[in-house]
């Protein structure tokens, strides 16, 4: 596992061919480890009938929605999690 | 034309309730059997629905999406020949 919890990251902005499980309003984005899942076969390669190994560490990566939004006017509090393989990791 | 998030919209989000249907109830439960008996995976499932073409996407419900995914995937694999599923109904 490369960050932990607590740890600042943000989303690779790189665009992807074909299936791929992180959402494109995420790339480029700086959010903080909030959980360690654990390692999956991986969604990108197993999507085209592969076995999807090795399998990648999953983070549960948690946004400030005004990190997210562009002129985002809720809540300064407003926060989102979701799941990313570290593959789309880098350190922030 | 699946990867929306953040993209605007002018159409409220439909959030009323629905009895499944039986043929929604089969088409998961097809999935789901086909998972566990090693023909294709979740992946493959999803990667099928983002490979149909932006209009039929638009038009077709959840599970309409889940059947155009399973025939799809079952045809690349040559588990049904083309036109077969259309050919019995």
């Amino acid at each position: 596992m490369r960050f932990e919890p607590g740890q600042r990251v943000r989303v690779a902005a790189r665009p992807h061919e074909g299936h791929c499980r992180t959402p494109v309003y995420l790339r480029g984005k700086a959010g903080t480890v909030a959980s360690v899942h654990g390692s999956f076969a991986n969604p990108e390669t197993r999507a085209y009938g592969a076995d999807g190994l090795p399998e990648r560490p999953l983070y549960g990566v948690l946004f400030a929605q005004r990190d997210v939004w562009p002129g985002y006017t809720g809540p300064g509090e407003d926060t989102l999690v979701v799941d990313v393989y570290e593959h789309w990791l880098e350190e922030a | 034309m699946h990867d929306r998030g953040g993209v605007p919209t002018g159409e409220p989000i439909d959030r009323t309730e629905h009895e499944l249907e039986d043929w929604e109830v089969l088409t998961d439960a097809l999935a789901g059997a086909l998972g566990r008996a090693g023909v294709m995976n979740v992946d493959e499932l999803r990667r099928g629905i983002e490979s149909m073409p932006p209009g039929e996407y638009e038009r077709a419900s959840y599970y309409e999406r889940w059947l155009f995914s399973l025939e799809a995937n079952l045809t690349e694999k040559g588990v049904i020949a083309p036109g077969e599923l259309d050919a019995r109904l």
